[in-house]
């Protein structure tokens, strides 16, 4: 592991897009960053601009007017980046799978690194699915997040 | 002056309902707002079209996270409609009491919101932190965090457990001193009364014309509460006041807020020493032609649902008027004339969980200047940090 990878993995920028949620799984992402879970202490940090971020963590069940702009900020995201699904939504659209305007999951729209369920996923499951993350790739079982 | 378009949106992470402004600015004044909604659309009244009526209370409580019990509440009071039925006593109750505490910590997290708006952050993690005792209540009374899970036309789904009640009541009471000390930081603080006195004000007269509801109609001197004027649930039963302030500015709106909470304390305090034995639930057979409405106070207002019904086992056409849909368009009394550090804090005095750091741009038309959603809270939190100064705090 280089010097880069050593110093990326402590200090995973991340940026949140919803989706089409209902807001539940986006709070629970800033309860993340309250007293009690506190996840800066692993060195995250909830980012305001995609150009800074290392890790998309995308929220909600896809839907139409969303497609090309989550393409648009994927593609914007400097490189190596990482994608995280949160929530039954954003993994298979949950109750909203019949509806006209959410026509498919997210991994068919951008590759995704980590998936984490639950309507909505506990902060602690957030925590641990990033954590997850991290294991991955210091063990070198993950994507590189170069391609694509 | 050259005027200059600043577009806020669409994408807002908290957003109940998601939203696109396009605020014109001149100088540092509001001149005009406009506003788009319908993005996020996920079709959930023709989804609901296509299950049956105990699907439905499943879906119709992911329209929001914050108002994940609103929802539900209302869409089985409305087929309770259609039945001629009431849920038994003690479903009533238990009810009342999941709706009080959502209230609780939908306020709350507005609370925090608004203090990070106005650079108050110390104020959004005490206002979370305590949240999370409101969670773990929740968690007891439930199972879970954010959606209970609780309702089904004709009663609720889970009993509350006498062993948890004086657990429970022991956790609400000590939010209470934590709660006073938060209250007496916001209306103490000179700065705070300086950022939000006299900003966003909606007078009487505008609210009535606009249809406001809930705090922020009654922060405008409107005295309307479903809970009060029409009562459902246990609300008639237990003793509480409608709290009703004058001015309808944004310091109003929070005080409305922060005194509900105490007011919702009372509430479930009442209900949890005096709830009734019985029944959780009533049988329900088969749903007769015909219509039905059910509304109640959500958090941020009046919250109503409509169903019709024609006899088969899925509504033929079901109707969602979420409270945010009323309360958006006051913007246009609110905003306009305003200054832009003080556009944050007045578009989230509605509670539409304004959060939408990253998704925010300021852009000149003549593509000069960009502004993101992080400079307007950094505006906002210099104005507050001059103030400060001033007074010498």
């Amino acid at each position: 592991m280089g010097i880069f990878e050593k110093a990326f993995l402590k200090s995973l920028w991340v940026f949140h897009l919803a989706t089409g949620s209902c807001n539940n799984c986006d709070i629970e992402i800033l309860d993340c960053l309250t007293p009690r879970h506190d996840i800066e202490r692993f060195g995250m940090l909830l980012t305001g601009s995609i150009k800074h971020a290392d890790v998309l963590m995308v929220t909600g069940a896809v839907n139409r007017q969303c497609i090309p702009r989550i393409k648009r900020v994927y593609e914007q995201m400097p490189k190596p980046r990482l994608v995280v699904a949160i929530g039954e939504c954003a993994l298979s659209r949950g109750v909203f799978m019949q509806s006209y305007n959410c026509p498919m999951p997210l991994d068919h729209v951008i590759p995704v690194d980590v998936y984490i369920p639950g309507c909505p996923p506990r902060p602690e499951a957030i925590m641990a699915g990033l954590l997850k993350l991290i294991e991955r790739r210091k063990t070198n079982h993950a994507r590189d997040g170069r391609d694509a | 002056m050259a005027k200059t378009i600043i577009p806020i949106g669409p994408y807002h992470p908290l957003q109940e309902e998601p939203e696109f402004f396009i605020l014109t600015v001149e100088g540092e004044t509001v001149v005009d707002i406009d506003l788009r909604i319908g993005y996020n659309h996920r079709g959930i009244e023709k989804l609901c079209e296509g299950q049956t009526y105990d699907q439905v209370t499943f879906v119709v409580e992911r329209v929001c996270g914050i108002c994940s019990t609103s929802h539900p509440f209302a869409y089985t009071q409305a087929v309770e409609d259609i039945l001629s039925i009431e849920a038994p006593p003690r479903a009533q109750y238990i009810r009342t009491i999941i709706a009080e505490g959502e209230r609780l910590h939908s306020h709350l997290l507005w609370l925090g919101l608004a203090g990070h708006f106005l650079g108050y952050n110390t104020i959004f993690m005490w206002a979370w932190k305590l949240r999370e005792e409101i969670l773990d209540v929740m968690e007891i009374l439930s199972g879970n965090r954010n959606n209970y899970a609780m309702f089904k036309v004709g009663g609720v789904l889970r009993d509350i457990k006498k062993e948890d009640i004086p657990s429970v009541l022991k956790k609400i009471d000590s939010i209470v001193p934590t709660l006073e000390k938060l209250r007496s930081a916001v209306m103490d603080d000179p700065v705070l009364h300086a950022r939000t006195k006299g900003i966003g004000v909606l007078s009487r007269e505008a609210a009535i014309d606009y249809c406001a509801v809930g705090p922020t109609a009654r922060a405008s001197g409107i005295a309307r509460d479903v809970r009060k004027n029409s009562p459902y649930g246990a609300y008639d039963q237990v003793d509480w006041n409608m709290i009703v302030t004058e001015n309808g500015d944004v310091f109003d709106k929070v005080l409305v807020r922060i005194s509900e909470m105490f007011e919702s304390i009372k509430i479930l305090k009442a209900c949890l020493t005096r709830l009734p034995g019985g029944e959780i639930d009533c049988l329900v057979k088969e749903i007769p032609p015909g219509e039905g409405i059910g509304h109640i106070e959500a958090p941020r207002g009046e919250c109503f649902h409509y169903v019709r019904s024609d006899g088969t086992n899925r509504p033929a056409r079901h109707k969602i008027r979420a409270p945010t849909f009323m309360n958006l368009p006051t913007f246009r009394e609110t905003v306009i004339g305003g200054k832009i550090p003080d556009a944050a804090i007045t578009l989230a005095a509605i509670d539409p969980c304004y959060c939408c750091t990253e998704r925010m741009a300021v852009r000149n038309l003549k593509g000069r200047k960009l502004y993101t959603g992080e400079d307007l809270i950094r505006l906002s939190q210099e104005k507050t940090d001059q103030i400060k100064a001033e007074m010498g705090r």
